[in-house]
C-alpha cells in the first residue's frame, strides 16, 4: 500500500531538501474535498484523501533514535514509495527552519518538538460563549448578529410562549392523571424555537425528546401533540409510543426514540442520504450533556466527520442529565471542545440567548450545506423543570438555584424584553396570546380524550410491511380471546 | 425395451430441459406452480457440483443438487447417486415417481412436470410407486452429453430426480452406498452447453447485490473494509470502483454508528446494506437493531419505513476464536420488527440478497464463514427468492430433518448414511428464521410424524429451541415421537481444531438421532 501524498503548502516550507522526499502529507479539509476528484483515480487502493490512509512506508524502518530530539542531527527520511500520479509534490525545501522538523506518518506530517510537554486537561480559559442579548434583553453592542425581522421575531416569541404553555398544561394533565408522562423543556425554549427559527422544513430534525419546540415551529397543531399525549386515534403514531415521542414524517421530524443518542448516528445517516441525493438541506440533530457521554455521540462526531456530511449537533447542556450534575457527566470543558478533537467545526452559544442561538444556527447551516460538513453547538442553559413527570428534583438540587434560573435567566422573558423594548409587542398582546393558548390547549385536552383509541388491529400493523404468519396467528388468537371473554377487554377500545 | 425406453426418456428429458429454461423467464418467486415443484428437480440449472472445493468440507462436494428453485419446498438434494449412472450397467436408474404421500405443492408440481413432459415416466412410475426404499436396480442410462437437459436421476427409493450433471460424479461403476460424500470433480465437459453460470456462493451474493445497486440507485452498502478493499469475504470486490466512495461507504470502526448512520438513512430514503464484518460484531450494534430498527417503523405509526439489510458472516469457521465464532441468530430472533433469513447455497444466497433488499423491512441475512467458496451453477436469469419460504432440500418419509446454513450439508452427508441403512429423511432448510415457515414445516411433519433439529446454535435459546417450541405447539398432534434437537453445546468455542469440531453436530449424530427417532 502506498501512502496517500497531497500537495500541502504549509508543511512543505518546513522540509529539509536532503531529506528527498517523495510528497508531503497534509491533509487540510477543504483541499481534500475539492482535490477529491483528481487524486481519486490514481489511488484504486486507497479511500479518499482523508487521513484514513493506514499504510505503513514501505520502504524502512524507521530510525528511532534519529527522531528524538537534536533537530539539526541530520535527521533524515528515507526515500518514500511514491504513488504512480501524485507526482506534484510541494517539494518547497526551507531551509532555514533547523527546528520545525517534520515527521510523517500515516495520518499526515506531525512537527517535532524536542519538549517533553503534556498537553494540559483543561485549557487556560474556556471556550467562550456567544451572546447577543445580556441578561436584560439589551443587544450587546459588540456582537455581531444578523437583523431579525420583527415578523420572524414575534413567531419566534409567540412560539416560546406557546410551548411554554403547552408545557405547563400538559405537565398539569399529567399530574392529574390524564396522561401518563409528561416531559417539559422548561429553560430551554430559546433553543428550540430559536434553532427551529434557522431551518426549513426541508432540513431533516432527530430529536431527543426536549424538543417539541422544533415541530411546533414547523407547524405541529396543538391537537396534535394532544393527540400523542393521548395516544388516541388521531395520533400518527397510532398509539404506540409514550407520550412527547412525537414524529411527523410530513413535517420530517423523525420519531422520538427513548434511548439516548441513538439518533446521532442516524441524523449522519440521513444527512449522507441528503448529500448522495445532493439536496440542498442538512440535517439538525439535539441531545443533552448525558447524551454526549455516549459511544454513539463520539461515533456520530467522527462519521461525520469522516463522511462530510451536512449535519449539525445541537447539544443543550442543560447542567443536568436527571439527577446527574456536567461535574460528574465529564471533566472536560464541556461539549464544544469535544468538536475539534473528530475535526467538527464547533461553537458555543448562551442558549438562553434566542437570537444567539438563532444567529449561530443559521451561520452553522450556511456552512454545513455550502461545505459540507458537520457543525458542533453547544448551547449553555439550565433545566428549570424536572427531567420527567417521574423526577424530582429538588431531591438533587437546591430550590434556590432552580428559582434563580426559573426568573432571573428566563430565555422567554429575556427575549419579550427585547421583543418589547422594539415596541413590537404589549402586555396586552401577552396576556391575550397565553390566555388564548390555553384556551385552545384545554379544547385540545378535550377533544383528544373524548376520541377513540386505537382500534385493536393496529397493534399489529406496520411491525412489518405486511402482517408475518405469526403475527397473524398471534393476532387471530387475541381476537378469540376477546370474543371468548368480552367482560375483560374494555368497552371503549374498537377492536 | 427398457432401453428403448429410456432413451425415449432422454429425448423427452432434452425436450424438458428446453422448457423448463423457458419457463424460467416467466418465474419469479411467486410462482410457485410450475418449475422446480418436482422433487430434486433443479429445473432452472443443470446441477453442478460443487467439487472444486477438495477439501474435506463436504458441503462442497456433496450436491450438485443445490436448490435451484425459488421458493419450492420439494426441492431434493440430488444425491451422488447420480454420479453412477454415468456408466452403463450401473444399478442405478433414471426413473421418475411421484410419491403419493406427498404434499399438495409437491403433487401440484408434479403435475407440472408432468405437464413438462415427464408423463411417460411418471405415468410409468406412479404405477410402481411403492418403491422398496432399499434400492430399485435399473440399468443406468449413458449420459448424452450435447444434451442441455440434465438427465433425470432416481434415488433409491425412485424418486424422480432430474437435473443433475451425471458425468460431473465420477465415482466408477459403485452403487453409492457410502455416506461420506464422494469427492466430484467438476465436469469440464458439459459446462459449454449448460445454461446458467457457475459462480461461488460469495460472488453470488455479489452479483444479487450489483444487480440491485444497478437496479435501484437508493441501494447502497455500509461497512468496514467494503469499499477499496472489497470486503473481508470479498462479497463487495470491485463495487466500489463502480458505484463510487458513496455508494459503497468504508466507515471506522463502529458498529452501533453505521447501522444507525444506516437507519437514519433508510428513513430518509436510501435502502442500505450493513455488512459486519463477523455476526458478532453486530453485538455492538444491537441497541440500534432491536432499539430502532425494528421499532421505528411501529412507533412512529408507519410514517417511517427501515429497508436496511445487515448481512454478515458468522457460525463456526475454522478455528477463528470464540469472538468470531458466534451463531447470533437467536439473539436476534426475538426483535419484533425484522426479518432474519439464513442462506446456503449460491442460489438461494443471491436469491436471498436480492430479496432483502427489496423488502420494505429490515432483513438481517446470515451467511456462514465456511460456506462463501460454494460453487453451484445458478441462472442466467434474474430471480428472487421469497424471504418466507423453506426449501425442500430433500423429500422423505420417515423422518423430517430442520436445518439451515451450514448444518445443512452436514445433514445430507448424514443422509446419505441414512439412506444406504434405510432411512428416507426429508431434509428442509428453513431458510426463514422469523418467521418460520411453518406451512412447509408442518406438511412434512404431517407426513412423517418426526421431527430432528439440527442447527448450529447453542443449545439454549438457539433457533432450534424456539422451533422446537413452535412445533410442539402447532404440530403436538402429529408427532410419534419428541422433537429432538441438536445442536452445540453451550459453551464458547473453542479454538483447538479438534474440540471444535465437536462442538459442531456433525454427521455421525445425526444417524445416530435419526436412528433413535425412528425406532
Amino acid at each position: 500500500m502506498v501512502l496517500w501524498l497531497t500537495r500541502s503548502r504549509n508543511v512543505a516550507h518546513h522540509l529539509k531538501r536532503k531529506w528527498d522526499l517523495v510528497g508531503v502529507l497534509n491533509h487540510s479539509s477543504s483541499l481534500c474535498s475539492s482535490s477529491l476528484h483528481q487524486h481519486h483515480h490514481h489511488h484504486h487502493h486507497h479511500r479518499h484523501c482523508s487521513s484514513s490512509s493506514t499504510s505503513p512506508i514501505t520502504n524502512n524502518s524507521r530510525d528511532p533514535d534519529t527522531v528524538s530530539s537534536n533537530s539539526a542531527s541530520g535527521f533524515s527520511i528515507r526515500r518514500l514509495e511514491s504513488t504512480k500520479a501524485q507526482q506534484q509534490l510541494d517539494s518547497v525545501y526551507d531551509d532555514h527552519d533547523d527546528e520545525n522538523q517534520v515527521l510523517d506518518f500515516p495520518g499526515g506530517s506531525v512537527m517535532l518538538t524536542s519538549e517533553l510537554r503534556f498537553i494540559s486537561e483543561t485549557p487556560e480559559k474556556r471556550i467562550k460563549c456567544y451572546r447577543v442579548l445580556d441578561d436584560d434583553g439589551q443587544l450587546i453592542m459588540s456582537s455581531s448578529f444578523q437583523e431579525v425581522s420583527k415578523e420572524l421575531a414575534l413567531k419566534m416569541y409567540r412560539n416560546m410562549i406557546t410551548l411554554q404553555t403547552m408545557d405547563t398544561i400538559f405537565y398539569e394533565a399529567q399530574r392529574q392523571g390524564r396522561i401518563s408522562f409528561y416531559l417539559t423543556s422548561n429553560g430551554e425554549e430559546a433553543i428550540n424555537i430559536a434553532s427551529a427559527a434557522a431551518f426549513t422544513t426541508s432540513d431533516v430534525v432527530l430529536p431527543q425528546y426536549r424538543e417539541p419546540g422544533v415541530l411546533l415551529w414547523r407547524g405541529f397543531t396543538l391537537q396534535e401533540f394532544t393527540n400523542q399525549c393521548f395516544g388516541n386515534k388521531s395520533d400518527y403514531g397510532k398509539g404506540r409510543q409514550m407520550p412527547i415521542h412525537y414524529g411527523s414524517n410530513k413535517l420530517n421530524y423523525f420519531t422520538v426514540s427513548s434511548p439516548i443518542a441513538t439518533q446521532l448516528p442516524q441524523a449522519v445517516g440521513a444527512a449522507y442520504s441528503l448529500k448522495m441525493d445532493g439536496k440542498d438541506a442538512c440535517v439538525v440533530t439535539y441531545f443533552g450533556d448525558g447524551g454526549a457521554s455516549e459511544g454513539d455521540f463520539h461515533a456520530a462526531l467522527n462519521f461525520a466527520a469522516v463522511l462530510e456530511a451536512p449535519v449539525i449537533f445541537i447539544c443543550r447542556n442543560n447542567g443536568w442529565a436527571i439527577s446527574t450534575p456536567t461535574s460528574e457527566q465529564y471533566r472536560g470543558d464541556g461539549i464544544v471542545v469535544r468538536g475539534q478533537a473528530y475535526g467538527v467545526r464547533s461553537i458555543r452559544v448562551d442558549g438562553n440567548d434566542a437570537l444567539a442561538v438563532y444567529n449561530a444556527v443559521k451561520e452553522a447551516r450556511k456552512m454545513a450545506i455550502s461545505e459540507q460538513r458537520p457543525i458542533l453547538i453547544e448551547a449553555l442553559t439550565y433545566r428549570t423543570g424536572h427531567h420527567s413527570t417521574s423526577d424530582d428534583s429538588t431531591k438533587y438540587r437546591p430550590v434556590n438555584e432552580i428559582e434563580h434560573w426559573r426568573v432571573a435567566r428566563d430565555p422567554v422573558s429575556r427575549f419579550k424584553k427585547w421583543v418589547e423594548r422594539n415596541g413590537w409587542w404589549t402586555h396586552e398582546d401577552e396576556s391575550e396570546l397565553r390566555s388564548s393558548v390555553r384556551k385552545e390547549l384545554l379544547n385540545a385536552i378535550q377533544v383528544a380524550e373524548k376520541a377513540e383509541k386505537p382500534p385493536l388491529s393496529d397493534m399489529f400493523t406496520d411491525v412489518y410491511d405486511h402482517p408475518s404468519s405469526n403475527l397473524f396467528e398471534q393476532e387471530r388468537f387475541l381476537r378469540e380471546t376477546i370474543k371468548r371473554h368480552p367482560l375483560d377487554y374494555p368497552p371503549e377500545v374498537p377492536v | 425395451m427398457l432401453d428403448v425406453y429410456f432413451r425415449n426418456k432422454l429425448t423427452e428429458l432434452q425436450d424438458l430441459s428446453k422448457l423448463k429454461v423457458r419457463k424460467l423467464k416467466i418465474t419469479n418467486c411467486e410462482n410457485l406452480d410450475t418449475v422446480n415443484e418436482v422433487p430434486g428437480c433443479n429445473s432452472i440449472v443443470e446441477e453442478e457440483t460443487n467439487s472444486t472445493d477438495s477439501d474435506e468440507e463436504i458441503y462442497s462436494t456433496d450436491d450438485d443438487d443445490d436448490d435451484d428453485d425459488d421458493d419450492d419446498d420439494d426441492d431434493d438434494e440430488g444425491e451422488e447417486e447420480e454420479e453412477e449412472s454415468a456408466k452403463e450397467g450401473k444399478t442405478r436408474a433414471l426413473f421418475g415417481a411421484i410419491h403419493p404421500r406427498n404434499s399438495v405443492r409437491c403433487i401440484r408440481s408434479k403435475m407440472a412436470a408432468i405437464m413438462q413432459g415427464i408423463g411417460a415416466a411418471t405415468a410409468l412410475s406412479s404405477s410402481s410407486s411403492s418403491f422398496d426404499s432399499k434400492g430399485f436396480q435399473l440399468p443406468s442410462v449413458k449420459y448424452f452429453p450435447e444434451r442441455k437437459a440434465t438427465s433425470l436421476v432416481v434415488r433409491s427409493d425412485g424418486r424422480l430426480i432430474p437435473g443433475s450433471n451425471l458425468n460431473a460424479r465420477n465415482v466408477s461403476g459403485r452403487l453409492v452406498t457410502n455416506a461420506v460424500a464422494a469427492k466430484a470433480d467438476t465436469s469440464a465437459t458439459s459446462t459449454a452447453s449448460k445454461t446458467g453460470h457457475e459462480l461461488l456462493l460469495f460472488e453470488a451474493l455479489r452479483e444479487g447485490l450489483e444487480e440491485e445497486m444497478d437496479r435501484d440507485p437508493h441501494v447502497c452498502v455500509v461497512g468496514e473494509d467494503v469499499g477499496h478493499y472489497g470486503g473481508s469475504y470479498k462479497v463487495t470486490k470491485d463495487l466500489a470502483p463502480k458505484y463510487g466512495d458513496l455508494r459503497v461507504l468504508d466507515t471506522p470502526i463502529a458498529e452501533n454508528a453505521f447501522t444507525g448512520m444506516a437507519i437514519g438513512a433508510a428513513m430518509t430514503g436510501l435502502r442500505p446494506i450493513v455488512e459486519g464484518m463477523n455476526m458478532g460484531f453486530l453485538l455492538l450494534a444491537y441497541n440500534q437493531i432491536s432499539n430502532n430498527c425494528g421499532m421505528l417503523h411501529y412507533t412512529s405509526g408507519g410514517q417511517f419505513t427501515i429497508p436496511v439489510v445487515i448481512r454478515g458472516p458468522g457460525g463456526v469457521g475454522r478455528q477463528l476464536g470464540a469472538e468470531h465464532s458466534q451463531r447470533l441468530e437467536s439473539y436476534f430472533q426475538s426483535i419484533p420488527g425484522i426479518q432474519m433469513v439464513a442462506c446456503s447455497t449460491p442460489y438461494n444466497a443471491k436469491g436471498l440478497m436480492k430479496a432483502a433488499i427489496r423488502s420494505e423491512n429490515p432483513v438481517i441475512l446470515f451467511e456462514h464463514v465456511l460456506l462463501y467458496n460454494l460453487k453451484e451453477r445458478i441462472p442466467d436469469e434474474e430471480y428472487v427468492l421469497s424471504l418466507e419460504e423453506a426449501e425442500m432440500v430433500r423429500p422423505g418419509e420417515h423422518i423430517t430433518i430442520l436445518t439451515y446454513s451450514r448444518m445443512r450439508y452436514h445433514v445430507m452427508q448424514a443422509a446419505k448414511t441414512l439412506v444406504n441403512k434405510g432411512y428416507d429423511p426429508e431434509v428442509i432448510d428453513i431458510r426463514s428464521l422469523k418467521p418460520f415457515d411453518l406451512y412447509t414445516i408442518g406438511n412434512s411433519i404431517k407426513k412423517t410424524h418426526r421431527v430432528l433439529i439440527v442447527e448450529e446454535c447453542m443449545r439454549t435459546g438457539g433457533i432450534g429451541a424456539s422451533l422446537t417450541a413452535a412445533i410442539n405447539e402447532n404440530f403436538n398432534d402429529y408427532l410419534d415421537a419428541p422433537v429432538m434437537c441438536l445442536s452445540s453445546q453451550d459453551v464458547p468455542t473453542p479454538y483447538a481444531g479438534t474440540l471444535e469440531e465437536w462442538t459442531v453436530v456433525q454427521p455421525a449424530q445425526i444417524v445416530t438421532a435419526v436412528e433413535q427417532l425412528c425406532q
